[in-house]
Protein backbone atom coordinates (compact mmCIF):
# COMPACT_ATOMS: atom_id res chain seq x y z
CA UNK A 1 0.00 0.00 0.00
CA UNK A 2 2.99 2.49 0.55
CA UNK A 3 4.60 0.97 -2.18
CA UNK A 4 1.50 2.09 -4.26
CA UNK A 5 1.59 6.00 -2.93
CA UNK A 6 4.60 6.50 -3.50
CA UNK A 7 4.25 4.96 -7.06
CA UNK A 8 0.81 7.29 -7.71
CA UNK A 9 2.62 10.77 -6.57
CA UNK A 10 5.81 10.14 -8.74
CA UNK A 11 3.29 8.56 -11.57
CA UNK A 12 1.45 11.65 -11.26
CA UNK A 13 4.41 13.98 -10.96
CA UNK A 14 6.23 12.70 -14.15
CA UNK A 15 3.08 12.84 -16.16
CA UNK A 16 2.86 16.76 -15.36
CA UNK A 17 6.70 17.00 -15.97
CA UNK A 18 6.04 15.18 -19.38
CA UNK A 19 3.19 17.84 -20.35
CA UNK A 20 4.85 21.01 -19.16
CA UNK A 21 8.51 20.39 -19.72
CA UNK A 22 9.50 22.89 -22.39
CA UNK A 23 12.48 20.74 -24.20
CA UNK A 24 11.15 17.64 -25.72
CA UNK A 25 13.44 15.19 -24.85
CA UNK A 26 12.83 16.36 -21.01
CA UNK A 27 9.44 14.97 -21.62
CA UNK A 28 10.61 12.16 -22.87
CA UNK A 29 12.52 11.92 -19.75
CA UNK A 30 9.58 12.53 -17.75
CA UNK A 31 7.55 9.78 -19.73
CA UNK A 32 10.26 7.15 -19.05
CA UNK A 33 9.65 8.19 -15.76
CA UNK A 34 6.18 7.20 -15.60
CA UNK A 35 6.44 4.45 -17.43
CA UNK A 36 8.59 2.82 -15.05
CA UNK A 37 6.41 3.64 -12.32
CA UNK A 38 3.75 1.60 -14.21
CA UNK A 39 5.70 -1.06 -14.93
CA UNK A 40 6.01 -0.83 -10.65
CA UNK A 41 2.19 -0.89 -10.16
CA UNK A 42 2.40 -3.71 -12.54
CA UNK A 43 4.69 -5.41 -10.18
CA UNK A 44 2.07 -4.41 -7.02
CA UNK A 45 -0.44 -6.02 -8.81
CA UNK A 46 1.62 -9.33 -8.94
CA UNK A 47 1.66 -9.07 -13.34
CA UNK A 48 5.38 -9.63 -13.25
CA UNK A 49 4.95 -10.57 -17.36
CA UNK A 50 2.99 -7.16 -17.97
CA UNK A 51 5.77 -4.90 -15.64
CA UNK A 52 9.04 -6.36 -17.79
CA UNK A 53 6.91 -6.10 -21.34
CA UNK A 54 6.06 -2.73 -20.39
CA UNK A 55 9.72 -1.66 -19.77
CA UNK A 56 11.13 -4.25 -22.86
CA UNK A 57 8.41 -2.37 -25.10
CA UNK A 58 7.25 0.69 -24.44
CA UNK A 59 10.39 2.73 -22.58
CA UNK A 60 13.12 0.33 -24.37
CA UNK A 61 11.89 0.10 -28.23
CA UNK A 62 9.12 3.15 -28.34
CA UNK A 63 10.33 5.48 -26.46
CA UNK A 64 13.88 5.46 -27.62
CA UNK A 65 12.81 6.15 -31.35
CA UNK A 66 11.22 9.05 -29.39
CA UNK A 67 14.65 10.55 -28.37
CA UNK A 68 16.03 9.57 -31.46
CA UNK A 69 13.91 11.15 -33.60
CA UNK A 70 14.12 14.32 -31.04
CA UNK A 71 17.60 13.96 -31.24
CA UNK A 72 17.81 13.90 -35.50
CA UNK A 73 15.20 16.43 -35.96
CA UNK A 74 13.73 19.27 -33.13
CA UNK A 75 16.40 19.43 -30.86
CA UNK A 76 16.33 22.93 -30.61
CA UNK A 77 12.60 23.52 -31.25
CA UNK A 78 10.91 24.83 -28.42
CA UNK A 79 6.78 23.97 -28.33
CA UNK A 80 6.03 27.51 -27.86
CA UNK A 81 7.91 28.13 -31.32
CA UNK A 82 5.71 26.50 -33.11
CA UNK A 83 2.72 28.31 -33.71
CA UNK A 84 0.18 30.35 -31.55
CA UNK A 85 -0.33 28.77 -27.64
CA UNK A 86 -4.09 27.66 -27.61
CA UNK A 87 -4.53 26.11 -24.07
CA UNK A 88 -6.94 28.72 -22.42
CA UNK A 89 -9.29 27.85 -24.99
CA UNK A 90 -9.54 24.42 -24.23
CA UNK A 91 -8.53 24.20 -20.79
CA UNK A 92 -12.50 24.02 -19.47
CA UNK A 93 -13.98 21.52 -22.03
CA UNK A 94 -10.55 19.43 -21.07
CA UNK A 95 -10.96 19.75 -17.47
CA UNK A 96 -14.84 18.94 -17.50
CA UNK A 97 -14.16 15.60 -19.80
CA UNK A 98 -11.55 14.34 -17.32
CA UNK A 99 -13.48 15.16 -14.36
CA UNK A 100 -16.39 13.25 -15.92
CA UNK A 101 -14.06 10.21 -16.71
CA UNK A 102 -13.01 10.05 -13.54
CA UNK A 103 -16.09 9.57 -11.31
CA UNK A 104 -17.04 6.98 -14.06
CA UNK A 105 -14.15 5.36 -12.70
CA UNK A 106 -14.86 5.34 -9.41
CA UNK A 107 -18.01 4.78 -9.61
CA UNK A 108 -16.98 1.89 -11.65
CA UNK A 109 -14.66 0.86 -9.13
CA UNK A 110 -17.12 1.26 -5.91
CA UNK A 111 -19.52 -0.80 -7.72
CA UNK A 112 -17.18 -3.80 -8.42
CA UNK A 113 -17.67 -6.54 -5.37
CA UNK A 114 -15.05 -6.98 -3.03
CA UNK A 115 -14.93 -10.68 -3.95
CA UNK A 116 -13.75 -9.98 -7.47
CA UNK A 117 -10.83 -7.66 -6.25
CA UNK A 118 -7.93 -9.84 -5.67
CA UNK A 119 -5.60 -8.97 -2.83
CA UNK A 120 -2.17 -9.39 -4.19
CA UNK A 121 -0.12 -11.68 -1.84
CA UNK A 122 2.66 -13.41 -2.15
CA UNK A 123 6.19 -13.02 -3.95
CA UNK A 124 7.16 -12.27 -7.41
CA UNK A 125 9.26 -15.76 -7.28
CA UNK A 126 6.11 -17.70 -6.80
CA UNK A 127 5.97 -19.14 -10.67
CA UNK A 128 2.24 -20.12 -10.67
CA UNK A 129 1.01 -16.60 -9.46
CA UNK A 130 -1.32 -14.31 -11.11
CA UNK A 131 0.35 -12.89 -14.12
CA UNK A 132 3.40 -15.00 -14.26
CA UNK A 133 4.98 -15.88 -17.97
CA UNK A 134 3.15 -19.04 -18.19
CA UNK A 135 -0.13 -17.82 -16.98
CA UNK A 136 0.30 -14.88 -19.14
CA UNK A 137 0.98 -16.84 -21.85
CA UNK A 138 -2.05 -19.75 -21.76
CA UNK A 139 -4.52 -16.79 -21.36
CA UNK A 140 -2.63 -15.19 -24.36
CA UNK A 141 -3.09 -17.78 -26.52
CA UNK A 142 -6.36 -19.57 -25.62
CA UNK A 143 -8.89 -17.35 -24.31
CA UNK A 144 -7.50 -14.46 -25.90
CA UNK A 145 -6.36 -16.43 -28.94
CA UNK A 146 -8.36 -14.46 -31.88
CA UNK A 147 -7.63 -10.84 -30.96
CA UNK A 148 -4.14 -11.54 -30.37
CA UNK A 149 -4.02 -13.05 -33.79
CA UNK A 150 -6.55 -10.35 -35.45
CA UNK A 151 -3.69 -7.31 -33.36
CA UNK A 152 -0.76 -9.00 -35.07
CA UNK A 153 -2.80 -8.65 -38.64
CA UNK A 154 -3.36 -5.34 -37.96
CA UNK A 155 0.25 -4.40 -36.84
CA UNK A 156 1.85 -6.46 -40.10
CA UNK A 157 -0.97 -4.76 -41.94
CA UNK A 158 0.62 -1.16 -40.61
CA UNK A 159 4.26 -2.05 -41.18
CA UNK A 160 3.39 -3.18 -44.85
CA UNK A 161 2.07 -0.09 -45.30
CA UNK A 162 4.33 2.10 -43.99
CA UNK A 163 6.90 0.36 -46.17
CA UNK A 164 5.03 0.98 -49.08
CA UNK A 165 4.25 5.11 -48.03
CA UNK A 166 8.18 5.37 -47.10
CA UNK A 167 10.21 3.13 -48.90
CA UNK A 168 11.63 3.66 -52.66
CA UNK A 169 8.65 4.34 -55.05
CA UNK A 170 10.71 2.45 -58.24
CA UNK A 171 10.87 -0.85 -55.92
CA UNK A 172 7.33 -1.08 -54.86
CA UNK A 173 5.36 -0.73 -58.52
CA UNK A 174 8.28 -0.66 -60.92
CA UNK A 175 7.43 2.60 -62.74
CA UNK A 176 7.94 6.44 -62.41
CA UNK A 177 12.01 5.77 -61.97
CA UNK A 178 13.04 9.46 -60.46
CA UNK A 179 16.81 10.52 -60.91
CA UNK A 180 19.00 9.21 -58.38
CA UNK A 181 20.05 12.09 -55.81
CA UNK A 182 23.80 11.35 -55.67
CA UNK A 183 24.03 10.44 -51.48
CA UNK A 184 21.62 7.81 -51.43
CA UNK A 185 22.39 5.26 -49.40
CA UNK A 186 20.75 2.58 -51.80
CA UNK A 187 23.40 3.49 -54.42
CA UNK A 188 26.41 2.92 -52.07
CA UNK A 189 25.19 -0.91 -51.58
CA UNK A 190 24.71 -1.28 -55.38
CA UNK A 191 28.02 -0.05 -55.51
CA UNK A 192 29.57 -2.44 -52.83
CA UNK A 193 28.55 -5.49 -54.57
CA UNK A 194 29.56 -4.40 -58.10
CA UNK A 195 33.31 -4.06 -56.71
CA UNK B 1 18.03 -17.85 9.60
CA UNK B 2 14.71 -16.54 10.89
CA UNK B 3 16.37 -14.31 13.47
CA UNK B 4 18.32 -12.23 10.58
CA UNK B 5 16.03 -9.77 8.85
CA UNK B 6 15.35 -10.88 4.92
CA UNK B 7 16.50 -7.25 4.02
CA UNK B 8 20.25 -7.62 5.56
CA UNK B 9 20.30 -10.94 4.16
CA UNK B 10 20.03 -8.95 0.59
CA UNK B 11 21.97 -5.92 1.98
CA UNK B 12 24.86 -8.16 2.76
CA UNK B 13 24.44 -10.60 -0.80
CA UNK B 14 23.97 -7.33 -3.20
CA UNK B 15 27.31 -5.25 -1.26
CA UNK B 16 29.21 -9.49 -1.66
CA UNK B 17 28.61 -8.81 -5.40
CA UNK B 18 29.03 -5.60 -6.32
CA UNK B 19 32.53 -6.01 -4.65
CA UNK B 20 33.35 -8.80 -6.54
CA UNK B 21 32.00 -7.24 -9.78
CA UNK B 22 33.76 -4.10 -9.44
CA UNK B 23 36.85 -5.90 -8.95
CA UNK B 24 36.37 -7.87 -12.14
CA UNK B 25 35.45 -4.95 -13.59
CA UNK B 26 39.17 -3.47 -12.43
CA UNK B 27 41.22 -6.73 -13.48
CA UNK B 28 39.55 -7.36 -16.85
CA UNK B 29 40.37 -3.74 -17.89
CA UNK B 30 43.75 -4.85 -16.88
CA UNK B 31 43.74 -8.10 -18.71
CA UNK B 32 42.74 -6.54 -21.81
CA UNK B 33 45.47 -3.98 -21.82
CA UNK B 34 47.70 -6.91 -21.14
CA UNK B 35 46.44 -9.44 -23.41
CA UNK B 36 46.11 -7.24 -26.36
CA UNK B 37 50.00 -5.53 -25.61
CA UNK B 38 50.88 -9.58 -25.51
CA UNK B 39 48.36 -10.25 -29.31
CA UNK B 40 50.58 -6.88 -30.65
CA UNK B 41 54.29 -8.00 -29.27
CA UNK B 42 54.45 -5.91 -26.44
CA UNK B 43 54.25 -6.13 -23.25
CA UNK B 44 51.52 -3.83 -22.05
CA UNK B 45 51.35 -2.08 -18.68
CA UNK B 46 53.71 -3.08 -16.32
CA UNK B 47 55.21 -0.17 -14.58
CA UNK B 48 52.63 -0.30 -11.79
CA UNK B 49 52.90 -2.87 -9.26
CA UNK B 50 54.46 -6.12 -10.09
CA UNK B 51 53.45 -7.24 -13.49
CA UNK B 52 51.36 -3.82 -13.57
CA UNK B 53 48.97 -5.44 -10.78
CA UNK B 54 48.47 -1.81 -9.22
CA UNK B 55 47.34 -0.27 -12.63
CA UNK B 56 43.34 -0.24 -11.93
CA UNK B 57 44.36 1.54 -8.57
CA UNK B 58 46.22 4.25 -10.55
CA UNK B 59 44.01 4.58 -13.28
CA UNK B 60 40.75 5.27 -10.43
CA UNK B 61 42.87 7.43 -8.83
CA UNK B 62 43.70 9.36 -12.33
CA UNK B 63 39.78 9.33 -13.40
CA UNK B 64 38.78 11.11 -9.74
CA UNK B 65 41.09 14.04 -10.15
CA UNK B 66 40.92 14.73 -13.34
CA UNK B 67 39.13 18.06 -13.99
CA UNK B 68 35.00 17.20 -14.54
CA UNK B 69 34.20 19.53 -17.98
CA UNK B 70 30.77 20.47 -18.93
CA UNK B 71 30.47 21.96 -22.85
CA UNK B 72 28.85 25.45 -22.27
CA UNK B 73 26.72 23.87 -25.41
CA UNK B 74 25.66 21.09 -23.26
CA UNK B 75 21.84 20.03 -21.27
CA UNK B 76 23.79 20.37 -17.32
CA UNK B 77 20.56 18.39 -16.29
CA UNK B 78 20.52 15.39 -18.84
CA UNK B 79 24.85 15.50 -19.29
CA UNK B 80 25.20 15.02 -15.43
CA UNK B 81 22.14 12.27 -15.58
CA UNK B 82 23.10 10.28 -18.45
CA UNK B 83 26.40 8.37 -16.50
CA UNK B 84 24.06 7.38 -14.21
CA UNK B 85 21.94 5.58 -16.12
CA UNK B 86 24.19 3.86 -17.80
CA UNK B 87 26.26 2.48 -14.70
CA UNK B 88 22.43 1.97 -12.78
CA UNK B 89 21.29 0.01 -15.04
CA UNK B 90 24.65 -2.00 -15.95
CA UNK B 91 24.97 -2.66 -12.03
CA UNK B 92 21.33 -3.90 -11.91
CA UNK B 93 21.40 -6.91 -13.97
CA UNK B 94 23.62 -8.89 -11.36
CA UNK B 95 21.16 -8.29 -8.85
CA UNK B 96 19.25 -11.35 -10.25
CA UNK B 97 22.53 -13.54 -11.82
CA UNK B 98 22.85 -16.83 -10.03
CA UNK B 99 26.37 -17.47 -10.22
CA UNK B 100 26.29 -21.08 -8.37
CA UNK B 101 23.76 -23.11 -6.70
CA UNK B 102 23.86 -25.29 -3.61
CA UNK B 103 23.13 -29.23 -3.66
CA UNK B 104 19.80 -28.48 -2.67
CA UNK B 105 18.72 -25.84 -5.45
CA UNK B 106 19.22 -22.67 -3.80
CA UNK B 107 20.73 -19.87 -6.20
CA UNK B 108 24.04 -18.22 -5.31
CA UNK B 109 22.35 -15.27 -6.54
CA UNK B 110 21.06 -11.44 -4.64
CA UNK B 111 17.10 -11.94 -6.01
CA UNK B 112 15.40 -15.08 -7.58
CA UNK B 113 12.82 -13.72 -9.77
CA UNK B 114 10.86 -15.84 -12.13
CA UNK B 115 11.00 -13.67 -15.09
CA UNK B 116 14.64 -13.47 -14.81
CA UNK B 117 16.06 -13.27 -18.23
CA UNK B 118 12.93 -10.59 -19.45
CA UNK B 119 13.94 -8.38 -16.71
CA UNK B 120 17.96 -8.27 -17.74
CA UNK B 121 16.54 -7.34 -20.85
CA UNK B 122 14.16 -4.60 -19.47
CA UNK B 123 18.03 -3.38 -17.78
CA UNK B 124 19.87 -3.46 -20.86
CA UNK B 125 17.14 -2.11 -22.86
CA UNK B 126 16.98 1.45 -20.54
CA UNK B 127 20.96 1.29 -20.64
CA UNK B 128 20.71 2.58 -24.11
CA UNK B 129 19.30 5.87 -22.94
CA UNK B 130 22.57 6.39 -20.81
CA UNK B 131 24.31 6.70 -23.84
CA UNK B 132 22.21 8.43 -26.58
CA UNK B 133 20.91 11.28 -23.79
CA UNK B 134 24.27 11.48 -23.42
CA UNK B 135 25.29 12.13 -27.28
CA UNK B 136 22.40 14.53 -27.20
CA UNK B 137 23.05 16.51 -24.37
CA UNK B 138 26.42 17.09 -24.93
CA UNK B 139 25.50 19.79 -27.62
CA UNK B 140 28.28 18.81 -30.23
CA UNK B 141 28.41 17.35 -33.28
CA UNK B 142 30.56 13.98 -32.44
CA UNK B 143 28.46 12.91 -29.55
CA UNK B 144 25.38 13.13 -31.34
CA UNK B 145 26.60 10.95 -34.48
CA UNK B 146 28.04 8.36 -31.85
CA UNK B 147 24.09 8.54 -30.11
CA UNK B 148 22.22 8.23 -32.80
CA UNK B 149 24.29 5.54 -34.20
CA UNK B 150 24.39 3.65 -30.79
CA UNK B 151 20.45 3.90 -30.85
CA UNK B 152 19.72 2.50 -34.40
CA UNK B 153 21.74 -0.16 -33.54
CA UNK B 154 21.31 -1.11 -30.32
CA UNK B 155 17.57 -1.34 -31.63
CA UNK B 156 18.40 -3.67 -34.82
CA UNK B 157 20.70 -6.14 -32.81
CA UNK B 158 18.46 -6.28 -29.60
CA UNK B 159 15.75 -8.02 -31.56
CA UNK B 160 18.02 -10.56 -32.85
CA UNK B 161 19.48 -10.94 -29.79
CA UNK B 162 16.24 -11.40 -28.00
CA UNK B 163 15.04 -13.80 -30.86
CA UNK B 164 18.31 -16.36 -30.01
CA UNK B 165 17.22 -16.31 -26.78
CA UNK B 166 13.95 -17.34 -27.45
CA UNK B 167 15.19 -20.61 -28.40
CA UNK B 168 16.77 -21.13 -25.03
CA UNK B 169 14.06 -20.36 -23.19
CA UNK B 170 11.71 -22.60 -25.68
CA UNK B 171 13.95 -25.47 -24.47
CA UNK B 172 14.07 -25.22 -20.90
CA UNK B 173 10.59 -24.19 -20.74
CA UNK B 174 11.22 -21.11 -18.32
CA UNK B 175 12.54 -17.69 -18.10
CA UNK B 176 13.96 -18.15 -14.39
CA UNK B 177 17.66 -18.35 -14.91
CA UNK B 178 18.30 -20.86 -12.19
CA UNK B 179 15.28 -23.27 -14.31
CA UNK B 180 17.49 -22.42 -17.68
CA UNK B 181 20.40 -23.86 -15.90
CA UNK B 182 19.31 -26.44 -14.64
CA UNK B 183 17.56 -27.73 -17.63
CA UNK B 184 21.03 -28.11 -19.28
CA UNK B 185 22.10 -30.56 -16.41
CA UNK B 186 22.81 -33.21 -19.29
CA UNK B 187 23.16 -31.18 -22.38
CA UNK B 188 24.40 -27.85 -22.91
CA UNK B 189 22.00 -25.60 -24.58
CA UNK B 190 24.99 -24.68 -26.84
CA UNK B 191 24.77 -28.19 -29.12
CA UNK B 192 20.90 -28.09 -30.08
CA UNK B 193 21.20 -23.97 -30.27
CA UNK B 194 24.57 -23.80 -31.77
CA UNK B 195 22.78 -21.15 -34.22
CA UNK B 196 20.92 -19.10 -31.62
CA UNK B 197 24.64 -19.17 -29.76
CA UNK B 198 26.26 -17.91 -32.73
CA UNK B 199 23.85 -14.96 -33.29
CA UNK B 200 24.21 -14.33 -29.56
CA UNK B 201 27.55 -14.18 -29.75
CA UNK B 202 27.84 -11.55 -32.11
CA UNK B 203 24.71 -9.21 -31.09
CA UNK B 204 26.21 -9.20 -27.19
CA UNK B 205 29.17 -7.92 -29.21
CA UNK B 206 27.43 -5.14 -31.09
CA UNK B 207 24.57 -4.67 -27.73
CA UNK B 208 28.06 -3.71 -25.74
CA UNK B 209 29.97 -1.68 -28.37
CA UNK B 210 32.95 -3.20 -28.86
CA UNK B 211 34.85 -4.17 -31.39
CA UNK B 212 34.31 -4.45 -34.30
CA UNK B 213 30.72 -3.19 -33.64
CA UNK B 214 32.44 0.00 -31.93
CA UNK B 215 30.85 2.34 -34.44
CA UNK B 216 29.69 4.43 -31.38
CA UNK B 217 32.86 5.81 -29.97
CA UNK B 218 34.80 4.64 -33.28
CA UNK B 219 37.77 6.94 -32.71
CA UNK B 220 39.03 7.60 -36.23
CA UNK B 221 35.68 8.84 -37.08
CA UNK B 222 33.95 10.42 -34.10
CA UNK B 223 36.70 11.22 -32.05
CA UNK B 224 35.31 9.48 -29.08
CA UNK B 225 31.38 9.02 -30.06
CA UNK B 226 29.01 9.82 -27.04
CA UNK B 227 31.97 10.40 -24.68
CA UNK B 228 33.87 12.91 -26.55
CA UNK B 229 32.56 15.78 -23.87
CA UNK B 230 32.99 13.70 -21.03
CA UNK B 231 36.16 13.79 -18.84
CA UNK B 232 37.21 12.45 -15.17
CA UNK B 233 35.04 10.51 -12.86
CA UNK B 234 31.84 11.05 -15.14
CA UNK B 235 33.82 9.35 -18.33
CA UNK B 236 35.01 6.86 -15.92
CA UNK B 237 31.08 5.83 -15.20
CA UNK B 238 30.77 4.97 -18.93
CA UNK B 239 33.56 2.72 -18.88
CA UNK B 240 32.48 1.07 -15.96
CA UNK B 241 29.47 0.68 -17.62
CA UNK B 242 30.96 -0.81 -20.37
CA UNK B 243 32.54 -3.15 -19.30
CA UNK B 244 30.13 -4.39 -16.86
CA UNK B 245 28.07 -4.90 -19.53
CA UNK B 246 30.28 -6.93 -21.11
CA UNK B 247 30.97 -8.99 -17.96
CA UNK B 248 26.70 -9.44 -17.97
CA UNK B 249 26.75 -10.77 -21.58
CA UNK B 250 29.69 -13.41 -20.58
CA UNK B 251 27.74 -14.65 -17.76
CA UNK B 252 24.42 -14.42 -19.46
CA UNK B 253 26.30 -16.89 -22.70
CA UNK B 254 27.15 -18.72 -20.01
CA UNK B 255 24.15 -19.25 -18.23
CA UNK B 256 21.87 -19.66 -21.23
CA UNK B 257 24.11 -21.59 -23.54
CA UNK B 258 27.27 -23.26 -21.41
CA UNK B 259 25.27 -25.08 -18.66
CA UNK B 260 26.34 -22.14 -15.95
CA UNK B 261 27.76 -23.48 -13.09
CA UNK B 262 26.89 -27.72 -14.37
CA UNK B 263 29.73 -29.24 -15.45
CA UNK B 264 30.84 -30.98 -18.32
CA UNK B 265 29.53 -34.26 -19.58
CA UNK B 266 26.65 -34.42 -16.99
CA UNK B 267 29.35 -34.30 -13.51
CA UNK B 268 27.49 -32.92 -10.31
CA UNK B 269 29.07 -29.56 -9.36
CA UNK B 270 27.54 -27.04 -7.68
CA UNK B 271 28.91 -24.46 -4.21
CA UNK B 272 32.47 -23.83 -4.71
CA UNK B 273 33.00 -25.79 -7.42
CA UNK B 274 29.83 -24.37 -9.61
CA UNK B 275 31.04 -21.21 -8.80
CA UNK B 276 34.50 -22.03 -10.45
CA UNK B 277 32.89 -23.49 -13.53
CA UNK B 278 30.92 -20.51 -13.97
CA UNK B 279 34.00 -18.19 -13.89
CA UNK B 280 35.39 -20.29 -15.81
CA UNK B 281 33.06 -19.78 -18.58
CA UNK B 282 32.77 -16.59 -18.34
CA UNK B 283 35.96 -15.88 -18.04
CA UNK B 284 36.34 -17.57 -21.26
CA UNK B 285 34.01 -15.20 -22.64
CA UNK B 286 35.63 -12.08 -21.86
CA UNK B 287 38.84 -13.34 -23.22
CA UNK B 288 37.01 -13.86 -26.41
CA UNK B 289 35.79 -10.53 -26.66
CA UNK B 290 39.52 -8.98 -26.17
CA UNK B 291 40.71 -11.34 -28.94
CA UNK B 292 37.83 -10.43 -31.18
CA UNK B 293 39.38 -6.73 -30.36
CA UNK B 294 42.12 -6.76 -31.47
CA UNK B 295 42.14 -9.20 -34.74
CA UNK B 296 39.21 -7.48 -36.41
CA UNK B 297 39.00 -4.46 -37.60
CA UNK B 298 35.51 -2.01 -37.49
CA UNK B 299 32.43 -2.29 -39.34
CA UNK B 300 31.55 -0.29 -42.40
CA UNK B 301 27.96 1.29 -40.89
CA UNK B 302 25.46 0.47 -43.55
CA UNK B 303 27.02 -3.10 -43.63
CA UNK B 304 26.28 -3.40 -39.76
CA UNK B 305 23.19 -2.34 -40.50
CA UNK B 306 22.22 -4.24 -43.38
CA UNK B 307 23.93 -7.49 -41.09
CA UNK B 308 21.99 -7.25 -38.69
CA UNK B 309 18.56 -6.81 -40.65
CA UNK B 310 18.85 -8.83 -43.56
CA UNK B 311 21.29 -11.64 -42.27
CA UNK B 312 20.72 -11.99 -38.41
CA UNK B 313 17.43 -11.37 -37.88
CA UNK B 314 15.71 -13.47 -40.63
CA UNK B 315 18.43 -16.72 -39.04
CA UNK B 316 17.47 -16.14 -35.45
CA UNK B 317 13.47 -16.09 -36.67
CA UNK B 318 14.28 -19.26 -38.84
CA UNK B 319 15.95 -20.94 -35.66
CA UNK B 320 13.21 -19.62 -33.32
CA UNK B 321 10.45 -21.66 -35.87
CA UNK B 322 12.78 -24.75 -36.03
CA UNK B 323 13.04 -25.23 -32.44
CA UNK B 324 9.92 -24.50 -31.41
CA UNK B 325 8.15 -27.12 -34.07
CA UNK B 326 10.79 -29.62 -32.82
CA UNK B 327 9.82 -29.13 -28.90
CA UNK B 328 6.00 -29.06 -30.07
CA UNK B 329 6.91 -32.45 -31.66
CA UNK B 330 9.00 -34.12 -29.21
CA UNK B 331 8.19 -32.55 -25.96
CA UNK B 332 11.07 -33.85 -23.51
CA UNK B 333 10.14 -31.87 -20.79
CA UNK B 334 6.94 -31.75 -18.52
Amino acid sequence: MIAFWILAVLMIASAVFTVSARKPVYSVIGLLANFVCLAGMYLELQAEFLAVIQIVVYSGAILILFVFVIALLSSGVRPFDVGPDRAPRIVIPAAIIAALTLIAITATALRTPAALVRTPVGSTGDANAFGSVADFGVALFTTNLLPFEVTAFILMVAVIGVVLIAGDDDAVTGARRKPRRPGKRESIVKDTVAR
Amino acid sequence: MSAVPIWLIVLVKAVIVLFVVITTFAYSMLAERKVMGWMQLRPGPNRVGPWGLLQPAADAVKMMFKEDLTPETADPLIYRLAPFISLITAMGTFAIIPFSANADGTLWSVGNVNAGILLIFCMTSIGVYGISLAGWASGSKFPLLGSVRSTAQMISYELAMSMSVIGVLILAGSTALGDIVNAQYRVWFILPQIVGFVIYIITAVAETNRAPFDLVEAETELVGGFHTEYSGLRFGLFFIAEYLNMITVSCLATLLFLGGWNGPFGLPSFGLLGLLWFVLKAGFFLFFYIWLRSTLPRFRYDRLMAFGWKVLLPVSTLNLILTAVAVALWPTHA
